[in-house]
């Protein structure tokens, strides 16, 4: 086990430094020099130059990355170029919105998913079988930012209730911020609750025709006794995965949604990074998805152990 | 299991109901204190600035949040565009325009308690002459030889050269006065003397500014207490956040075809202006054919400049013949000079040895204006046989690399901000390649000179040259296309110079 561990975390570890190198790479390919952009149509060759010298631009590539991976691996992300800010503060600030927005839109979707995947699970053919279906469809057939622009139209602009665009900072109030929190988490949870339906869906019934879920009925046990005391848990595994893998595609659809929302979160400022050619500020936040990701991928190996015994022992070998 | 399960739906749902009421609570709380406090002002801009420093970076979107309000200059643009004395309450020029003799305010203070003086002046213009300096407009401080401060309350500059644009130059967001123990931060918290004081920036979503109780102009009764600047760049959350009342004005709204759908709504209202922003397809006069005047000058009477306008921004704005808009004092409409004619055209590209006419491919950067204009324009030219290929271009990352810097392009479009900035033909480099001597000439002569008769004159004969030797196609002055409360009062409805001057915005009761 600690093996295994030991392991895994060497192999993240390695992982994120082979990103970094890559993402580096891939930053110094990119047309557009950011020194050329702060300064615009009345740039000279002679202020070019001075900023450019201010920025460290006019350093070596291999020295820049040097500096780059030392600073992060000590916690010194840089300097933004346009908002000339430490990127590691900035980066805290738009957590603060995007980290509650993620994690509202997870736990909107598995309230959703689970309770209806169970459901139309637990009887084939029944009405919640052709809601799961039909909602499930339906919500991963309709983009999350279009759904986002039906909501401003419909909640804001018509009936005023929600502010249409834009965050107003958690030092304003708890409610005031979730409010700009919760049509973008709604935007953000529908395609991820349909994706997620379906597979609880499939995993109970999967789970349900189990030896054991069949020992468990012929026993005696009552039916809902079975599925939440027996199946439900076992059905978790491929779930786990799912969400897992869509916490890559929440961090995705967030620059969509934060954009609809204007929302000054993560996936806002990798945008406005790459336009600006903030390559620091790209650099660091694209690291900082690609840490998440892994990490959480990490997390849910991790949960396979918590929740099968099996694969505790299978792990000791 | 369902046992358990049903009461704790039911208390899920009393918990909803209660939180609800609450929340409907708190809305309500909320709206009354909006609804009591007249004295704040939520404004809205399409692109939020890259810092708050006006005199280290060009970006517009600096000045149109701090000009003004936060800085203020030795002299300050009203709202006609006209000159007029602010920190510098009176100047002499000597007979030779070689020196400039400014009787500073007394008793000025920046937001930080410094003394502005005489020193803080020559600081801020030595500051921006600097050999090290990034002031995106450097070359306006070219010619300050020397400064002197013979006392707090006056300042000297002796000039090299006469330069006639300098007191205009002066009032600019990039030429606004800084503290000299202040200037390091005023990246991220900028001190000035003007009457409003930073607050704070959330970076993403707004800047705050807060009324300045110490402001030295006793002259003027600022009104607002707390101003929020909120960005949005995307055109129909704007317009959903001005709907929704998150937004009390948004003084350039981004989308002209969006406009209409204010109309009839009881609260807002909406302005068409002038601004300074003239969208203009520049060409490389260097690379075949633009070298030929005749091309340039067929391509120009290939369009119609008022369909342009109709396709790209929906009717709003002003088709001009050269590159100076109807707010610049010296204007002359030139827009007959090479009126759309498309068989004069024709019969002109043959002259110039291009009877079945020629292909080439136009940088289009993905601001609104320019796709819309290019996909006009290249139906236009193929009427007179000339094919045009729209090549989209990145702005401003590509766009500056390619066109701006790189000049590898046939054809571009973009809308240049900078108020009078008819100087850029005779600038070398410049994108354009634009070379002609007598039009340098002028523009050497406008500077000689502080007479303002005298320079509208140098501008008209520059105006004229440009407007026959078409080194850009000139096409249309943008609007500027103001939304807001029907109650807010102050506004400025033209932008002779990029900004959102606060200082006599009001609620009407």
């Amino acid at each position: 086990m600690i093996v295994l561990l030991t392991r895994r975390i060497m192999g993240l570890f390695l992982t994120l430094i082979a990103v970094s190198l890559l993402l580096f790479a891939v930053m110094a390919l990119l047309p557009g020099d950011p020194a050329a952009i702060t300064l615009g149509t009345s740039a000279t060759p002679e202020t070019l130059a001075a900023l450019r010298h201010e920025m460290g631009l006019d350093q070596s590539l291999i020295l820049r990355y040097g500096q780059w991976l030392g600073g992060a691996l000590t916690g010194d992300l840089g300097m933004s170029y346009t908002y000339g800010v430490p990127v590691a503060g900035l980066i805290a600030e738009r957590l603060a919105v995007t980290l509650p927005l993620a994690i509202l839109a997870i736990l909107l979707s598995i309230l959703i998913a689970v309770p209806l995947g169970v459901a139309a699970a637990a009887k084939r053919g029944g009405v919640f079988n052709i809601i799961a279906t039909l909602f499930s469809q339906m919500s991963i057939a309709v983009p999350g930012f279009w759904v986002g622009l039906l909501m401003i139209l419909l909640f804001a602009t018509s009936l005023g209730w929600m502010p249409a665009v834009g965050f107003p900072g958690w030092g304003n109030g708890l409610w005031p911020a979730l409010k700009a929190l919760i049509m973008p988490a709604v935007a953000l949870a529908l395609p991820q609750a349909g994706v997620l339906t379906r597979v609880t869906r499939s995993a109970v019934l999967d789970t349900l025709h189990e030896d054991f879920a069949r020992t468990a009925i012929a026993k005696g046990l009552s039916r809902s006794a079975v599925l939440w005391g027996h199946v439900v848990p076992n059905a978790l595994m491929p779930v786990m995965t799912i969400l897992g893998l869509q916490f890559t595609f929440l961090v995705a659809g967030a620059v969509l949604i934060e954009n609809v929302f204007n929302l000054p979160g993560l996936g806002r400022l990798a945008y406005q990074a790459l336009s600006q050619r903030d390559v620091v500020v790209l650099q660091d936040v694209v690291l900082f998805f690609a840490g998440l990701v892994i990490v959480v991928n990490f997390l849910v190996d991790l949960s396979y152990l918590v929740i099968d015994p099996r694969l505790r022992s299978g792990a000791a070998r | 299991m369902t046992t358990f399960l049903r009461p704790s739906l039911g208390d899920f749902a009393r918990r909803l109901a209660c939180g609800a009421a609450i929340s409907a609570g708190l809305l309500l709380m909320g709206m009354t204190s909006a609804e009591a406090a007249k004295t704040t002002l939520n404004i809205g801009m399409t692109v939020e600035p890259t810092g708050l420093d006006p005199t280290i970076a060009a970006p517009v979107a600096i000045g149109q949040v701090t000009w003004q309000n936060i800085f203020e200059g030795l002299v300050a643009i009203d709202e006609s565009g006209k000159v007029v004395p602010q920190l510098a309450k009176s100047w002499e020029i000597s007979p030779d325009g070689l020196t400039y003799t400014f009787k500073l305010q007394s008793g000025v203070k920046f937001h930080d308690g410094q003394a502005f003086d005489s020193a803080a002046a020559k600081f801020t213009l030595d500051r921006a002459r600097d050999a090290k300096s990034v002031n995106p407009q450097k070359r306006f401080f070219a010619t300050i030889a020397s400064i002197d401060t013979p006392d707090p309350e006056t300042l000297v500059l002796h000039l090299s050269s006469p330069t006639g644009s300098l007191l205009y130059w002066l009032g600019w967001p990039s030429s606004v006065m800084v503290g000299p123990k202040s200037t390091a931060n005023d990246k991220t918290t900028p001190v000035g003397t003007g009457p409003f004081k930073f607050a704070s920036w959330a970076k993403g979503d707004h800047v705050e500014l807060a009324k300045n109780p110490d402001y030295w102009n006793k002259s003027v009764d600022v009104k607002l207490e707390k101003v929020t600047f909120r960005f949005i760049p995307d055109p129909q959350a704007e317009a959903a956040a001005l709907k929704a009342g998150d937004l009390d004005a948004f003084p350039e709204f981004g989308a002209p075809e969006l406009m209409s759908s204010f109309d009839g709504d009881p609260r807002l209202m909406t302005k068409v202006g002038n601004t300074e922003l003239k969208v203009v397809a520049g060409m490389n006069n260097t690379r075949k054919p633009f070298d030929d005047k005749r091309v340039r000058q067929a391509l120009m009477m290939a369009l119609d400049r008022k369909t342009v306008i109709d396709g790209a921004w929906s009717g709003f704005g002003t088709a001009i013949g050269s590159h100076y808009t109807p707010n610049d004092p010296g204007y002359q409409d030139l827009t007959g000079t090479l009126p759309f004619d498309a068989a004069k055209a024709k019969a002109l590209l043959a002259e110039a040895g291009y009877p079945n006419g020629f292909t080439f491919t136009i940088k289009t950067p993905q601001m609104a204006y320019a796709p819309r204009s290019a996909q006009v324009m290249q139906a236009m030219f193929a009427d007179i046989g000339v094919t045009m290929n729209i090549e989209p271009t990145e702005f401003p990352a590509k766009w500056v690399q390619d066109v701006f810097t790189g000049r590898d392009y046939d054809m571009t479009i973009v809308a240049h901000a900078e108020p009078r900035d008819i100087d850029i033909y005779a600038r070398d480099p410049y994108y354009f390649n634009y070379k002609n001597p007598a039009f340098n000439d002028l523009m050497k002569k406008v500077q000689l000179t502080a007479d303002p008769a005298e320079q509208d004159k140098l501008y008209g004969q520059a105006q004229t040259i440009l407007a026959e030797d078409v080194p850009a196609l000139f096409l249309f002055v943008m609007p500027k296309l103001g939304v807001w409360d029907k109650k807010l009062k102050g506004l400025w409805e033209n932008e002779p110079i990029p900004s959102n001057v606060l200082t006599n915005v009001s609620w009407e009761d």
